[in-house]
Order: C-alpha cells, then sequence, then structure tokens
C-alpha cells in the first residue's frame, strides 16, 4: 500500500472532472438503455403479424362492365375499381398535369388504362367519396365527390377542387392474369 | 388542530398519520379563503364532484362493456335495455361529459376574466391547460367505445389529423390505429386509454391543488390577500356551504338532462353500429369539439392567414395548417400569463379589456356554431374571419391592451371591497 498516493488529511482532492465525466457516462447510458426498453411498449402498438397477414386481397375483374365501379375492401378500407370507358381514358389523358392540385399524369396512376385502381379514402380527412355506385353524386369532373367538405375528383381519381390536398392514392396492386388482380 | 377535544379513536388516528389537521388545513377551518368570492368561484369543486361521477360511472360501464368490434355497440344496447340502471348510469356517464365541458369552460373563462393566470399562479393555470388537454383526450376516446357511426367516423378523421405531419404523418397514424384503419385493436387501445387517463387527471388535479393552496384562490377583485383576519374566512364552513349549494343546483341541472333529454347534446347517427364502408353526410364531433373543428376546417388554400404563415404556400399545405391552428389555439392559454402584461389582474378595473374578453367569447361561441354547420357558403367566412379574430385577441389584443390600458383605481383591501358592495 506504500505506493498508493493517500491525500493528506483535510486536503482537497480535485476530482471533479472525474466525477463529471461518470455522472454524464452514467446518464447517457441510462438514457440509452431506456429508450431501448421502451421500444417493445411501442411498437406493440403497431399492427400485428395476424394483421398484417390479411394485407392482401385478390379481385377477379371479369364480372366488371365496361363503365361500371365496384368496391372491394383491403386493409378494412374501401378501394374503388373502375372499368373505365374509352371516352374517359381519352379525357383524362388529356388533362394538363400542370393545372392539377396534385400533378399526375393517367398513365401513372394506372396499369392498363381501362382499370383504375385507388384507394377510395378522401386525401383531406378519411371520409368515402360518393360517385362508384350508379345514381350517385360524382361531382364537377364526373369521377367522386366527398359530401364531407366538397373534394371533387376526376375519373382519374385526382383531386381537382376542395380541400384535399392530394390524389386518391393508388395502392400497390399487380395483375396476376388478364382478369385478376392482388392488391396489397 | 386542537387534539384535546376529539374522538380517542380519531386521535389514535391522528397521532398516527394526521389525516385530521391535513383535511382542516386543505379544506377545513385552517384553509384561509378571500372572503368575497363570488359564485364563478364554485366551478373547481363542481369539476371535481363531476370526475368522481364519471370515475363512479365509468367504473360500472366498464363491467359491461365489451371492448370488440363486434360486440361493442350490442353490449352498451345491452346495459342500456338489460343491465339493471344500466340506462341511468350510461346516461349519467353520457351527459356527465357535457357536464364536465359546460363547467370546465365556464372555470376557464372565469379565470380569463379576473386574470386568475397571473403571477403567482401561472403553474396552477398551466396544469389546469394540461387537465384540459386530458379531458379532450379522455372525452374523444369515450366517444369512440359506443362502436356508432359517429365513433368511427369520428375516430376516421381524427386520427387522419395526424397524417398532416410531415415525413412520419403516416407512420404515426399507423401506429395509432394498430392497423391500416380504424379497426378493433383501435378500439382496444381506445378503450385502455379511456379508463387510464381519469387516473391521470387525478394526478393532474393533487398537483393543481396544490399549487392552488400555496398562494390560495385569487378572487373577484384581483387583489393579494393583506391582512388574513380581515380578508378572509376559513373554507369550512363558509366555502364547504356554498359548494355544497352550488353542487345541488348544479345536479339539478345535470340530471334534467338524464332523466328528460338524455339524448340532446348526442348525435342520432351514433345509434347506427359502425360502418367502414359508408361515410355518414355530415360528420360532427361532440359540442364541447366544435371550436376547434371550426378552426381547423377554416384553414383551406385560399385563407388569407394562411397564406401568410405558410409563405403563399411554401411553408406547409393548408390541411397542416390546420391542425397547428387548432393545437395552438389551445397551446396558446398556456402562455396567457405572459401574454397579459398587465399589472391589475381583474377585469373589474380593466374596461376595454373586459369588453375585449366578451368580445373574445362571443367569437368561442360562434366558432361553435359555425363548427357544427357544413363548410360551405357563408359559413366558411364567418369561420375564418372568427379563426382569424381568436388568434388576434390571443396574440395582439391581450398583449397591448394589458400594457397600454389604465387601470380603474383599485379598492384598498378585500375587506375595503366587501365593505364598500355592503353600503
Amino acid at each position: 500500500m506504500s505506493d498508493t498516493a493517500t491525500p493528506e488529511q483535510g486536503a482537497e482532492v480535485d476530482d471533479k472532472s472525474k466525477r463529471d465525466f461518470l455522472f454524464i457516462s452514467t446518464a447517457a447510458v441510462g438514457a440509452v438503455g431506456t429508450a431501448f426498453a421502451a421500444w417493445p411498449f411501442i411498437d406493440q402498438m403497431n399492427p400485428a403479424a395476424d394483421t398484417l397477414a390479411l394485407s392482401t386481397t385478390e379481385v377477379d375483374l371479369k364480372p366488371i362492365e365496361e363503365g361500371q365501379s365496384i368496391t372491394v375492401v383491403w386493409r378494412g378500407k374501401p378501394v374503388f375499381i373502375r372499368h373505365r370507358t374509352a371516352k374517359e381514358i381519352k379525357d383524362s389523358e388529356n388533362v394538363k398535369t400542370a393545372d392539377l392540385i396534385d400533378p399526375e399524369a393517367d398513365a401513372d396512376r394506372v396499369q392498363k388504362p381501362a382499370w383504375l385502381v385507388m384507394v377510395g379514402i378522401c386525401t383531406h380527412l378519411g371520409c368515402i367519396p360518393k360517385g362508384n355506385k350508379p345514381g350517385e353524386k360524382k361531382g364537377d369532373f364526373g369521377g367522386w365527390f366527398c359530401p364531407c367538405h366538397g373534394s371533387h375528383y376526376d375519373v382519374s381519381g385526382r383531386i381537382r377542387k376542395g380541400p384535399a390536398p392530394k390524389n386518391l392514392p393508388v395502392p400497390s396492386y399487380s395483375f396476376l392474369s388478364d382478369t385478376n388482380i392482388k392488391i396489397g | 388542530m386542537d387534539t384535546n377535544n376529539m374522538h380517542p379513536v380519531m386521535k389514535w388516528v391522528e397521532y398516527r398519520l394526521p389525516v385530521f389537521s391535513f383535511l382542516d388545513h386543505s379544506l377545513g377551518t385552517q384553509y384561509p379563503t378571500p372572503k368575497n368570492l363570488n359564485y364563478w368561484w364554485n366551478f373547481g369543486s363542481l369539476l371535481g364532484l363531476v370526475l368522481v361521477i364519471m370515475i363512479a360511472s365509468g367504473i360500472s360501464l366498464a363491467m359491461h362493456y365489451t371492448a370488440h368490434i363486434d360486440f361493442a355497440f350490442n353490449s352498451v344496447e345491452r346495459i342500456m335495455r338489460d343491465v339493471n340502471y344500466g340506462w341511468l348510469i350510461r346516461y349519467i356517464h353520457m351527459n356527465g361529459g357535457s357536464m364536465f365541458f359546460i363547467a370546465v369552460y365556464i372555470h376557464i373563462f372565469r379565470g380569463l376574466y379576473f386574470g386568475s393566470y397571473q403571477a403567482p399562479r401561472e403553474i396552477l393555470w398551466m396544469i389546469g391547460i394540461f387537465i384540459l388537454l386530458a379531458m379532450m383526450a379522455t372525452a374523444f376516446m369515450g366517444y369512440v367505445l359506443p362502436w356508432g357511426q359517429m365513433s368511427f367516423w369520428g375516430a376516421t378523421v381524427i386520427t387522419n389529423l395526424f397524417s398532416a405531419i410531415p415525413v412520419v404523418g403516416d407512420s404515426i397514424v399507423t401506429l395509432l390505429w394498430g392497423g391500416f384503419s380504424v379497426d378493433n385493436p383501435t378500439l382496444n387501445r381506445f378503450f385502455a386509454l379511456h379508463y387510464l387517463f381519469p387516473f391521470v387527471i387525478v394526478g393532474l388535479v393533487v398537483l393543481h391543488i396544490w399549487a392552488l393552496h400555496i398562494h390560495g384562490s385569487n378572487n373577484p377583485t384581483g387583489i393579494d390577500v393583506k391582512n388574513k383576519e380581515q380578508d378572509t374566512v376559513g373554507f369550512h364552513p363558509y366555502f364547504s356551504v356554498k359548494d355544497l349549494f352550488g353542487m345541488g343546483v348544479f345536479l339539478m341541472f345535470f340530471m334534467f338532462f338524464v332523466f328528460f333529454a338524455p339524448n340532446f347534446f348526442g348525435e342520432v347517427d351514433n345509434y347506427i353500429p359502425a360502418d367502414p364502408m359508408v361515410t355518414p353526410t355530415h360528420i360532427v364531433p361532440e359540442w364541447y369539439f366544435l371550436p376547434y373543428y371550426a378552426i381547423l376546417r377554416a384553414f383551406t388554400g385560399d385563407f388569407l392567414v394562411y397564406q401568410v404563415i405558410s409563405l403563399g404556400g411554401f411553408l406547409m399545405d393548408a390541411k397542416l395548417a390546420g391542425v397547428l391552428a387548432m393545437f395552438a389555439s389551445i397551446l396558446l392559454l398556456l402562455f396567457m400569463p405572459w401574454l397579459d402584461g398587465a399589472k391589475v389582474r381583474s377585469c373589474r378595473f380593466r374596461p376595454i379589456m373586459a369588453m375585449a374578453f366578451w368580445v373574445f367569447f362571443l367569437d368561442c361561441l360562434v366558432l361553435g356554431y359555425i363548427g357544427g354547420k357544413p363548410a360551405e357558403g357563408i359559413y366558411v367566412t364567418i369561420g375564418q374571419f372568427t379563426t382569424f379574430y381568436y388568434f388576434f385577441h390571443l396574440l395582439v389584443l391581450v398583449p397591448l391592451i394589458s400594457r397600454l390600458e389604465r387601470p380603474k383605481p383599485l379598492p384598498e383591501s378585500i375587506n375595503a371591497s366587501v365593505l364598500k358592495a355592503a353600503e
């Protein structure tokens, strides 16, 4: 023990920087540890495995006539599928994209021009727009109309008038065959 | 507290846990209370009463409610038809929500008029605003539980507000939902949180009362207690009795709705089971959220205030601006103690501020009216003007008037003002 430095009785030991270091590093490790421990309790609120497993829907397009629309349920939300007429396709393609609220060409919104597939939820605050059933109000642009706060969508599902900021979103989907699609 | 006259059992307890002297100091003869408090000061204790009623009725309902999308609606109907006194307990809980907000809004406007938020009661006031926020969250989640059409679509619209947040918005919404839409996981967690939050509110109320008891109640003159003997009386029996009287009157008002107009504050659409494929044509929140809803909807692309704060649409879209404005409308109240620079608290001695207060009060009522109307035509214009005025009052009028207005002479003391009024 003879080579251990022992301060003289009553002398001040200058170890402030050592103590600060220990204090800050302990607090930092503690904070990081707490954050890691908190994550499972936050992530448990995210969609569970069985919820995710139900996240695709297959649709048979054969019974849908030209000019007709159907609504299918995908992830608990309505998806609009419209079999568009040649005139509707032409009208949609002829719109100048620069004039739109959310500029997007019709070609970018469809895989096959005859089939428009999109989530039928107004991008304003989540209402379901009217116009998918015959006899419903289709709005000023012949597509869909949201009655909640008055948003008008065209036959490409693009927002043309009203408070909604974005076009109706196109979900990821793929053609399994000419008349069969898988959404999700 | 004089322990010599106590019952031996009380004395035994008091020696080990001094509950009796604690109560005497917080609600009893030893809590000095300004003797000029008027009836606007009844609403604090009324709110405590409503909180207790809500917790008691809520726990009773939870014993019969099923938090599952296939059973929730029917379990509520079963409470109404089959459970003993279920109809009564549910109507008390349903209308209790409205009573809670009526009382809290009166309580807040009383604080605004008499300057109760001013030094040294800033923290007391801020805790109060947090209680309001917790109440709003609790009420919103409670409204979702019956799983009617308004429950579902209200939950959809309100949770979608968070999608306005840039970059992480959609992830937050998915996290809130626990799925890809408002669904069973959402209902489950809303029930869990709806059960938890009232106890959080109880905790906040304890802090609120603690902070209150440090400097005691403000009073209608807004001047400090100078002489404890002359200016104050013991809370018990003077204000305990007055509070009990107020509770009697308030309960008559409350029970009128419970027994004679139980659905007056409700929406008929909520008696239709939730249908995720059909949106009701006119979605409206509960009445106590209507002013905020009006502020939210006021922000459209052509609203001048939006154009200014977003630098012509450059900073954010109108949806995000509306969401921010809605939250700001409440959070701004946290800063009232600093927005108001006056040396005098009560509007009794600040006639110009009093006038501004009443215009602001009217503005809030109009906002509430507009929030319940469809967003079209003249309603949009009125909604945008009243939204503008709401912020104009808090951010411009209050700071300016409070610093420029010369207040009327103050009474010498609380006692002097009481004696003068009695002449």
